[in-house]
Order: C-alpha cells, then sequence, then structure tokens
C-alpha cells in the first residue's frame, strides 16, 4: 500500500478564490492510501517544495499527489522535489485544479466538488505508480551520411568539424552529386564546380571523413545511438587505394560506346571511367555491363597501362558493417522521366532537352566544351523556348507528373534563359510560365533582370504541343495575356522537368523505419519546429530527400541536420523516456500486430524459451519493445488483443482507476 | 439555467500534447464550460483503450469524449488515425447496444483551440444532459 | 453579380459535365494545345473561366461552342484534369435544351421503348435529358 501525500495549493486566489482548497484536503484525508492531507498559498514557492520535502520525511510518503495547476506547468517542478526527497520523480501525479477548475467554473462548491474529484482521481492513480527510471544507452560516435551530394558533403564536413567521425555513402563512383552536373548557380551566376569541388576536396582531405563510393546501404539495425549498418560496396575492378587517377586506362579502353550518364547520355565514355576530372575519389571504375574483359575474358588493356597494377578483374562485392550514432539521409533528387509527355516530343526529337541535359550543353566540362549546340545536329540555336512546370503541378495524372511545386525550376530557368541571352545575344529567347514564383534572397530581383535587361521573352502560358517538323520545333502555345495562340519555329525546346525523389529513398526508409509521404519524400518528425529529423529517433535529413529546395536552402538545412547529430554525438549516455511500452512476455502470444501499429518500429520479435510447470520447456515467440525507440504514444497497447502491452506511468490499470474515482 | 436540469458525468480523454493544452487554454482564457466534464490526461489518443470507454459507462458515466491532435498533427505521427478507426468500430457496436450516438464523441482540439475546447464541452455537456441518466451499461454492482 | 438564372445555368453546366472548374490553375495548355483555337470567340481556357464565373448565356450565344472539335486534346493535357472539352459539350446540351425541342420527359419514354432498344441507350438517354 502507498503511503500519499496531498499537497492542496491556493495559488493565491486563482485556486482558492472558486475552490474550497481546505475541503478539498479535508476531503480527501480518507481515500484510501492517503496519509498525510494539507493545503497551501504556493506549493511551487521554495517554502511550499521545502513542505513537500519534510512531509515526505516525516509521514514517510511514497507518493506524492499536488492538486494545483497544469502538470505542463509544473510537473516537472514537483518531480524534482521528490527526487530531492527521496522519492522516485514518477510517484508525482498532479491533479489539474486551476487550468481545468478553477479558472473555468465560477460556483465554489461545483469547483470544489470537482477539485475532490480531480484529486481522487489522482490519488486513485498514485496508488498503482511504480517507480521508474529512464532507460540509458550508449552512444556511438560516429555519424553515417547517406549520399554525397552537396546536402551530403555539408552535413559531412560540419560533422567532422565538431570532431567527430563520419562516413559517407555514395553510390556513385565519385561524390559531388547534382550541383557536380550544373554549369552556374543561381542567383550570383558563380561556376558550380568552383564552389562545390573545393568542398569535395575538404571532405576527401578530412581525417575524419571516410568516403565511400560506388556503396549502397543494404541494411540498417539497431536504433539511435547504436545503428548496426551493412554498407556493401560494389566491385570497381580497380584498386581505390592503388589507382594514382591517372586516366590513362580510360584513354586507352578500346570500348568506347558507352553512354556518359555524367553528361546524361549525350556523349560517350569508355567501360572504364572516371565520371569527371574532378571527381573524388579520383580512381576509375570498370563498368562491367560494358568491359570487354569481364564479359568475355578477352582484352585487358587497362591493366596493360596501369603502371601502377590497380585494375583487378577478379573483385568481388564487398560488405562491411559499422555502427553509427546518427545516420542522416541525404539521397537527393533526379528530374523525372519526360518520356510520357508525348505533347513535347521529348522521345522523338534529340532538340528536346531537360532543364539538367541544358545544363550540361552549358558547361565548360559539358559534351561540347560549353557552347550551346543542338544535339541534333550541332548548329546554334536561334530561337530557343522553355516550358515551365513540365510534370510540376500536375494533378491529373499521378503516373505523369507530380502534384507539388518543384521549386527551383523558376530560378534555374531565368538562369538559363539570361546565360543564353548574354552569351548570345542574337538568340531569341521565350520562356511559357504559368506563374513565376521566386520567393528567395534577391530572386525576384534575379527574375526581372532576366526581363529587364536581356530582353527574355516571358509568356503567360502553357506550350499545348510541339511537333518535329523540318528541323524545327513547330512550337504551338497560348499567350493568355495577349489572347492568342502562338505559332514559335524553335530551334530548341527546354523543358523544365519536375524533380521526385531518387528511387533509392524508398528502400532506405523501410530500413530506417522512416517515414516518407505519397511522394517519397522524406518525413519530418514536425514540419516546423523539427524539420531536420525524421520521427525515427537518430535519423536525420538533409537535403532534397525531404522536399524540392535549392543549393542555400539545401547547405542550410544540411548544417542544421549536422548540428543535431552533433547534439546527439556530444552525449555520452542517451537517457530515455521512462514511460514506455513493454510487453508482460508471459501473455503475449507474439502476434505481430504491435509491430505493425508501432510509428517508430520500436517493437521487435524473438523466441525466448519458458520453463513449464512439467519441467520441460517451449520456445514462444514474444515482443520486446526497445525502450531507447519508443515514444510511448500508446498506440501498441490498445493494439495488443492479448493485453500483454501496457505503457509504464499511463498503465490500463492506471487509467481505469482514474475513470472508476471519476464515475464514482 | 433550469434548476433541476439533470447534471451528466462526462469523461474526457485528452491527448497530453495537443487537447490536454488546448483544455489549459480554455483556463488561461477563463472560458467556461460545464464542470461535469472531467479530464483524464492521456499521451497520445491512441492510447484510449475501447476498453477504458466501456468502463466508464459500466461505471456510470453519462458521456465520453475523446480529443486529439488535428489528422496529420499528432505528436506520435499516426496515433490519432488509429483512433479515429478504432472509435468508428467502437461507437458503431455501443450503437449497436443502444448506447445513442451522443453520448461518444471524437473531437480534434489543437493547443490553440481553446475555444474550440470549451464550446465542444458545452455542446457535448448539454446533448448529453439532454438525454439524460445512462442506465444502459450501467453495472450495478458498481452501485454503492 | 450572378443572377438566379445564371447560377441555375451554372449549375446544370456544372452537372452536366462534371467538371469542378476551381481545380484549374489557369496554365492555359488547354488553350496552347487547342487545334481550333483560331476559329474561337471564347478559347478553351476562358470557357473554364467564364464558366467559374457564371457567365454561361454569353458563351451559349457564342458559336464557340460549336467551333470545338472536340478532339478531347485540351481533356488529355489538361495537368490539373479540369476537362474543359467537357464543358463545351454540357454548354451544347445547354442550348438545345433552351430550345425546348428534342426534349423528353420521363412519362414519353415507356411509349417509344421497345424489346430491342439497348439498356444502355435507355440509360444514355436519361443521362443527356435528366429533369
Amino acid at each position: 500500500m502507498q503511503r500519499i501525500g496531498v499537497f492542496v495549493c491556493h495559488c493565491g486566489t486563482n485556486i482558492a478564490g472558486t475552490v474550497d482548497v481546505k475541503a478539498v484536503a479535508e476531503a480527501l484525508k480518507n481515500e484510501p492510501g492517503v496519509v498525510f492531507s494539507t493545503d497551501y498559498q504556493y506549493m511551487c514557492s521554495q517554502s511550499g517544495q521545502n513542505m513537500i520535502k519534510e512531509a515526505v520525511a516525516e509521514h514517510r510518503l511514497t507518493g506524492i499527489v499536488v492538486c494545483s495547476c497544469s502538470p505542463r506547468m509544473h510537473e516537472a517542478t514537483f518531480r524534482k522535489t521528490a527526487q530531492a526527497a527521496g522519492l522516485n520523480p514518477y510517484m508525482v501525479e498532479i491533479a489539474n485544479i486551476r487550468e481545468q477548475c478553477s479558472w473555468v467554473h465560477k460556483d465554489m462548491p461545483i469547483g470544489t466538488e470537482k477539485a475532490v474529484i480531480l484529486a481522487k482521481a489522482a490519488v486513485a492513480k498514485v496508488n498503482l505508480n511504480a517507480p521508474l527510471t529512464p532507460g540509458e544507452s550508449p552512444v556511438t560516435k560516429r555519424a553515417l551520411v547517406i549520399g554525397g551530394g552537396i546536402a551530403g558533403i555539408q552535413t559531412a564536413l560540419d560533422i567532422a568539424d565538431a570532431g567527430f567521425p563520419v562516413d559517407i555513402v555514395e553510390t556513385k563512383p565519385t561524390i559531388g552529386g547534382k550541383m557536380a552536373q550544373l554549369d552556374k548557380t543561381f542567383p550570383t551566376l558563380d561556376c558550380a564546380a568552383c564552389i562545390l569541388t573545393p568542398k569535395m576536396v575538404d571532405v576527401a582531405q578530412n581525417e575524419k571523413i571516410r568516403i565511400f563510393s560506388y556503396s549502397e546501404v543494404t541494411d540498417v539495425k539497431g536504433f539511435v545511438g547504436n545503428f548496426d549498418v551493412t554498407i556493401k560496396r560494389k566491385a570497381r575492378y580497380v584498386k581505390e587505394d592503388v589507382c594514382t587517377g591517372c586516366g590513362l586506362c580510360t584513354e586507352k579502353c578500346p570500348q568506347k560506346n558507352v553512354p556518359n550518364e555524367f553528361n546524361l547520355g549525350m556523349d560517350n565514355r569508355r567501360a572504364i571511367y572516371i565520371p569527371f576530372a574532378q571527381a573524388v575519389p579520383k580512381v576509375a571504375t570498370i563498368d562491367p555491363n560494358y568491359c570487354t574483359m569481364l564479359k568475355t575474358g578477352k582484352c585487358g588493356v587497362c591493366s596493360k597501362v596501369c603502371t601502377a597494377g590497380a585494375i583487378d578483374y577478379s573483385a568481388k562485392d564487398e560488405y562491411i558493417e559499422e555502427r553509427y550514432g546518427a545516420i542522416v539521409a541525404a539521397t537527393g533528387f533526379n528530374p523525372i522521366s519526360m518520356e510520357k509527355f508525348d505533347e513535347f516530343a521529348y522521345s522523338q526529337s534529340k532538340d528536346v532537352i531537360t532543364s539538367l541535359e541544358l545544363e550540361r550543353l552549358m558547361n565548360a566540362a559539358g559534351p561540347t566544351g560549353g557552347t550551346l549546340l543542338r544535339p541534333s545536329d550541332g548548329e546554334h540555336p536561334h530561337t530557343i523556348v522553355f516550358v515551365q512546370c513540365v510534370g510540376s503541378r500536375c494533378a491529373a495524372c499521378e503516373q505523369k507528373g507530380k502534384e507539388y511545386c518543384s521549386k527551383i525550376c523558376c530560378m534555374y530557368t531565368a538562369k538559363h534563359a539570361m546565360l543564353i541571352r548574354d552569351k548570345y545575344p542574337d538568340t531569341d529567347v521565350y520562356v511559357f510560365y504559368i506563374d513565376v514564383r521566386t520567393p528567395g534572397k534577391n530572386f525576384d530581383e534575379f527574375y526581372r533582370r532576366a526581363v529587364e535587361e536581356y530582353g527574355v521573352h516571358y509568356i503567360k502560358g502553357m506550350v499545348g504541343k510541339v511537333s518535329p517538323e523540318g528541323g524545327k520545333l513547330k512550337v504551338q502555345a497560348s499567350d493568355l495575356i495577349y489572347g492568342k495562340q502562338l505559332h514559335i519555329d524553335a530551334d530548341l525546346v527546354v523543358l523544365a522537368a519536375a524533380i521526385e525523389p531518387d528511387k533509392s529513398a524508398r528502400g532506405l526508409a523501410t530500413m530506417l523505419t522512416a517515414s516518407m509521404d505519397t511522394n517519397d519524400f522524406f518525413t519530418e518528425a514536425h514540419p516546423k519546429l523539427r524539420p531536420v529529423e525524421s520521427p525515427t529517433a537518430g535519423v536525420f535529413l538533409s537535403g532534397t530527400c525531404q522536399g524540392p529546395k535549392d543549393i542555400p536552402e539545401t547547405v542550410a538545412q544540411a548544417g542544421a541536420a549536422a548540428s543535431k547529430v552533433i547534439g546527439l554525438l556530444a552525449k555520452d549516455k542517451l537517457l530515455g523516456n521512462p514511460c514506455v511500452a513493454h510487453s508482460d512476455e508471459m501473455m503475449c502470444n507474439g502476434c505481430s500486430t504491435c509491430e505493425k501499429v508501432c510509428p517508430y518500429g520500436a517493437i521487435t520479435y524473438q523466441d525466448k524459451e519458458f520453463r513449464m510447470p512439467d519441467r520441460t520447456t517451449k520456445v514462444r515467440r514474444i515482443a520486446v519493445v526497445n525502450e531507447a525507440v519508443c515514444q510511448g504514444c500508446g498506440a501498441c497497447t490498445v493494439a495488443c488483443m492479448s493485453g500483454a502491452m501496457d505503457l509504464r506511468g499511463f498503465s490500463s490499470k492506471q487509467i481505469m482507476a482514474e475513470v472508476d474515482a471519476i464515475c464514482k | 439555467m433550469q434548476v433541476n436540469e439533470y447534471k451528466p458525468l462526462i469523461v474526457a480523454f485528452c491527448c497530453n500534447w495537443c487537447s490536454y493544452a488546448g483544455a489549459d487554454l480554455a483556463g488561461n482564457n477563463r472560458l467556461n464550460y460545464p464542470a461535469d466534464v472531467k479530464i483524464i490526461r492521456v499521451p497520445c489518443s491512441c492510447r484510449v483503450n475501447p476498453m477504458f470507454i466501456l468502463r466508464a459507462f459500466q461505471r456510470g458515466a453519462d458521456g465520453v469524449i475523446i480529443c486529439g491532435c488535428h489528422p496529420g498533427d499528432c505528436h506520435y505521427t499516426s496515433g490519432n488515425y488509429y483512433t479515429r478507426r478504432r472509435m468508428a468500430l467502437l461507437f458503431s457496436m455501443l450503437d449497436y447496444l443502444g448506447i445513442e450516438r451522443e453520448r461518444t464523441r471524437v473531437e480534434w482540439v489543437s493547443a490553440a483551440e481553446g475555444a474550440k475546447f470549451a464550446a465542444t464541452m458545452k455542446d457535448f455537456a448539454e446533448k448529453v444532459a439532454s438525454l439524460g441518466e445512462n442506465k444502459r451499461l450501467e453495472d450495478l454492482r458498481c452501485k454503492k | 453579380m450572378q443572377n438566379k438564372k445564371s447560377e441555375n445555368l451554372k449549375e446544370q453546366v456544372l452537372r452536366m459535365s462534371g467538371v469542378n472548374p476551381s481545380k484549374c490553375m489557369r496554365c492555359g495548355k488547354c488553350s496552347g494545345t487547342c487545334p481550333s483555337y483560331d476559329e474561337m470567340e471564347y478559347h478553351p481556357h476562358q470557357f473554364v473561366y467564364m464558366v467559374e464565373n457564371g457567365d454561361i448565356e454569353t458563351l451559349m450565344k457564342s458559336d464557340s461552342v460549336y467551333k470545338c472539335l472536340s478532339c478531347f486534346a485540351c481533356v488529355d493535357r489538361c495537368p490539373r484534369g479540369v476537362e474543359p472539352a467537357k464543358l463545351v459539350e454540357a454548354l451544347r446540351l445547354c442550348v438545345i435544351r433552351q430550345k425546348g425541342k428534342n426534349h423528353m420527359t420521363a412519362d414519353d419514354i415507356p411509349a417509344v421503348l421497345d424489346d430491342e432498344m439497348p439498356q444502355q441507350a435507355l440509360v444514355s438517354a436519361m443521362r443527356k435529358y435528366s429533369k
């Protein structure tokens, strides 16, 4: 039996004005378990707290009920008081007789009656309270960043700066991501490579950072502070530590007809390749789908020319396992496929290109060496039509487009138009837009500059049809403000394709038990207040895997994610919330229902041996709650059919006791 | 107000993050609502086991209301969706047992909606009061 | 601005076409894609906008409704699924009904029924001339 002390607070006149506090204290004296009951002017004051401490010592109290303001206000205060008095802090319950009684009821008898009932419910609960201790778990001081684009690079650099080791896992042979493919960046027009490649070098040279390029995460186990991750290092057939990156093999390889994915297939590379000159790590990779040696066993040119002896045709995929305290998802985006938009003739004409392809065509390291030439005939285009919102804001057909705004297209199209007009003033540039969305620092000024200073024709309306005819592209579009249908003979049509999360994100989210929205963007723990954390503890979000964003925003979010990771890794131990679910293994029947409703993936199953009454043993499958992951929502407790699952601090018995006390 | 108006006994389950805070806000703004409503704090509306509601009716409650965060705003991401589905099932069962639909309710009240909390409780209490005493599920053995 | 009559007409057009013009985001792709744009006084995007604003009678008087080829390019390409051609079709029906001809009441139907008539024809007639 508990020995409970009841402390009724006057809160000046806030409570005492409407509730007869003395009567409340008196009424509770005879409740089961109550051995002491009193009232005081300000329970939360120093002298009020001392009063509690003295009462605990004098009456050997095991539980405390404070009838006062909302627990959201002073629960923490009174828990500390209890702890100082030598009680378990979770032996305290608050009866909220201010916000939910004295302040909302004016009549003294009614208020007093309700206050008594609320206090009795709290007493009934404390009678069933048990001391709770927050679980502790160690923190592995190492972070994993999945994705080596600008988001992953910035996150890794910031974490490493704080002194924690970081590993970057990147599926491509080099880090750099989409930003490495860009030409210039808005709104300042500095070249992407000039600002990105120094950061890539920083990553390579940072002792705290390891880069696992050409690798994938294949398995994640564990929980915050202790994730056990399996990383698959795909065979690149080149010894990473031996290759000097001289590039001789990439010049001598006889297999020349491999579409170069870095240039989006607009030119060819060899079967052994380094994606681009500033790649990090600058190591060659053999493409097993095209290498003659790997396919037929006859060639071996690269191994003959390699003076370092780095080529290893017998390489196999390797798996490494590592433990991490925190994981950052930075899987990035891709432009959506344009194949399904028949009206824009993307599949029919080489001169209909996406904006990312245009980036490569304008990039000095691109397939045309930076001169803007039509992909079909290598001529200078004189009339260029940009189409905005291709696949963005497209609610009609899920297979084709995306319902959301891709956010970055308005700005990069303005940038493209401006750059083209700057470099080739004889070019006519038309931009067909629905709305020009430029919310950002210096963004609208930038767009206006494209119109006012560079003479880009912005037309409000959408392109309805593009048809290739006699080497030209017939563009049929509406000008909504002029009220005319336009027919333009264009040389080049550029589609501002919507962006979508990388395909690998879905599989990764499953491994991390991180949640995703219907568009496969990672969901944040709170859309406003916790924008870089996933609801799954220890998993953080960086860059476009969370939603469309431009480079400055990505970098800002990457830094924010890094600071959250640092905050986690700086702790030696994690103190959990003790009000978590736990399963009674004698009652659990291993049905898996709780696992399905848990939003955090905190519940796993294990086979456990039980001794039966007849001294035999029986193996049963039972649910086990990981207390470090459980957030204590209680969804599983209701889903549990056998009644094995319960929530500490809010157990079914406790809540039932409250119901009984109220309904008495 | 009529003198002999029936004073119902109402149990309100409020989630800790939105509705309980909404109730606190109603208090902060001194918004009156009937004292018949007694609030039980739960971490999330999905902690409310249908058993609790049946227990309340068994012990003589006249109405039970469950308040949670608005859909999409759940502190635990998806808890209130579970509540919504569970309660739809429970309420249809209660309907079958002859418990009037107005005696149970699920309401979404955010931490900013003190006024909505008070208005909801007032409205609910009035509806329940007009139905009178709930005898159908009351367990007479629980009466002292 | 809208009187009772035009509101009734708007409601009728929306019901017949099943179109929700407020889904339109004013991109103009329907007009960009329309092959008979130059023939029309009012263009596909204007149809959507004018129906939304209840300006039905102007559209019914215009011969633009008959310039629409019903090629459904606008329906196919609208990014928001507004389906302007269905509005045009509904407006044509409105004109027919207003003339009072070619109209059947439910009571007339049993007289013209015969066993040969396919069920579907009956249903579509009901849909076309409902109420």
